[in-house]
């Protein structure tokens, strides 16, 4: 989520503008002059759209030199609508990212599963993997300087495909704060606030469902 | 000679033909140099024991007044005579343009984001300094400009007219490459040359000089069909 704050300058003509674009070729063009940025050098970005049909235009120039890119538009995917309401959000933790970040990188990859307990009582939060040397639990308690809110009304556990979750690791590196929610149907909600060099914010969503070959029983 | 080795004794083939053609792994001889980094003194022999082989022998600083001395064979082969002109330097073709080179860094940078995107990339540049540098795919089509370059004075002969001379200002001459050479051609560019240039022949070759205090480097890359 990027406000239009964070842009010098900003002008949309229509109410929404949707349309699909590849990724890869997107990260290629904005980063054509190169990934480390010399201090003293800042690279300009225009980006044009036109409309339906019309390709993205980017125009970058570092130094005098400029390059314009112009990247094929698609038809729009359907959004992915979880539905993740913040009024029926059970249990919500606000955390430091450096706290987290450890964690995720130390993460068991032989567990397929990435399991969150969210709750009132102990062991108030908690990431357990099951992986192929044993089950490894990591704790955090709500007393924790890490731990900025601790809302927490009900005792969850949930489970997500740890493969889901892992990509979330890149916005967890750049973030600051991550928030934690679930909803009734142990819907997660992972929001990262990232401050960029200009001290302007922004987020990063993620919602992941739960797995759901998981019976009662086994919890 | 004297720039680079302090000592220098070869005999070539014949009188006429002082010079001996040999084949090697490249990767052999960068792998004795890189020995040879912090070394007090180098000595490089070509030899034939059992077969032909150069010998590059590295002598080593110790903390003992003794000194160790590391010694690579590289096999080599021996081209004979009648297959040198096959390795001949190719001359410098009659050029459309030519022009300095941007800084080799962002040259580095965009190409490398390119072969990403494409197979192939088009160079093109004139006579007032402009040079672009354009892929287009079926995804995405991208152009890098870069203007005030310069354009080197090629000394015009009386006899042979240049196919540059009366040229368009304005006028591009273009070639299509394979960005992978292109690529290679820079990444193995570790120091700033002192001066780099290219000539290009539309749509026919693009040769690169890259000129470094006593050492020059010139690349030929072919324009793809």
């Amino acid at each position: 989520l990027l406000q239009a704050e964070i842009f010098q300058e900003f002008a949309v003509q229509e109410e929404s503008v949707t349309f699909r674009i590849n990724l890869s070729v997107l990260l290629d063009c904005l980063t054509i002059f190169g990934t480390s940025s010399l201090p003293g050098t800042s690279t300009a970005l225009r980006m044009c759209y036109r409309g339906y049909g019309y390709p993205l235009v980017l125009f970058l120039e570092e130094g005098g030199v400029v390059t314009v890119c112009k990247i094929n538009t698609q038809e729009p995917d359907e959004l992915l609508d979880f539905d993740f309401c913040s009024t029926k959000v059970v249990n919500k933790i606000i955390l430091q990212s450096e706290g987290l970040r450890e964690a995720f990188a130390e993460l068991d990859m032989t567990s397929e599963v990435l399991q969150i307990t969210m709750s009132p009582d102990k062991p108030y939060f908690r990431l357990s993997t099951f992986g192929n040397a044993g089950s490894a639990h990591l704790d955090y308690p709500r007393d924790s300087d890490l731990m900025e809110a601790f809302h927490c009304s009900q005792t969850q556990t949930n489970r997500y495909k740890i493969s889901l979750l892992k990509p979330s690791t890149k916005a967890l590196a750049l973030s600051c704060k991550v928030s934690i929610r679930t909803d009734a149907q142990g819907f997660l909600s992972l929001q990262y606030m990232i401050r960029n060099e200009d001290g302007q914010i922004c987020f990063v969503e993620y919602y992941c469902c739960p797995d759901e070959d998981i019976t009662e029983a086994e919890l | 000679q004297g720039n680079f080795f302090d000592e220098f004794q070869m005999e070539g083939v014949a009188a006429e033909h002082n010079e001996i053609y040999l084949e090697l792994v490249p990767e052999n001889l960068s792998r004795a140099l890189k020995t040879a980094q912090s070394a007090k003194a180098v000595k490089i022999k070509l030899t034939n024991k059992h077969c032909p082989c150069l010998r590059v022998a590295v002598e080593l600083p110790t903390l003992s007044s003794s000194s160790r001395i590391v010694t690579h064979d590289i096999p080599v082969g021996v081209i004979p005579r009648r297959l040198w002109n096959d390795f001949r330097e190719p001359s410098v073709p009659d050029f459309d343009v030519s022009i300095y080179l941007p800084v080799l860094k962002t040259m580095k940078s965009v190409v490398e984001r390119m072969k990403n995107l494409s197979n192939s990339l088009v160079i093109e540049a004139n006579l007032s300094g402009e040079m672009n540098l354009k892929i287009e795919t079926d995804l995405v089509s991208v152009t890098t400009h870069f203007k005030d370059l310069g354009n080197p004075p090629w000394a015009s002969e009386d006899e042979c007219e240049s196919s540059a001379q009366g040229r368009d200002l304005e006028s591009m001459a273009e070639a299509r490459i394979d960005i992978k050479k292109l690529q290679q051609l820079l990444a193995g560019q570790q120091v700033n040359p002192t001066k780099a240039l290219c000539n290009i022949v539309n749509k026919r070759i693009v040769h690169f000089i890259l000129l470094h205090e006593d050492v020059s480097l010139q690349y030929f890359i072919p324009a793809l069909a």
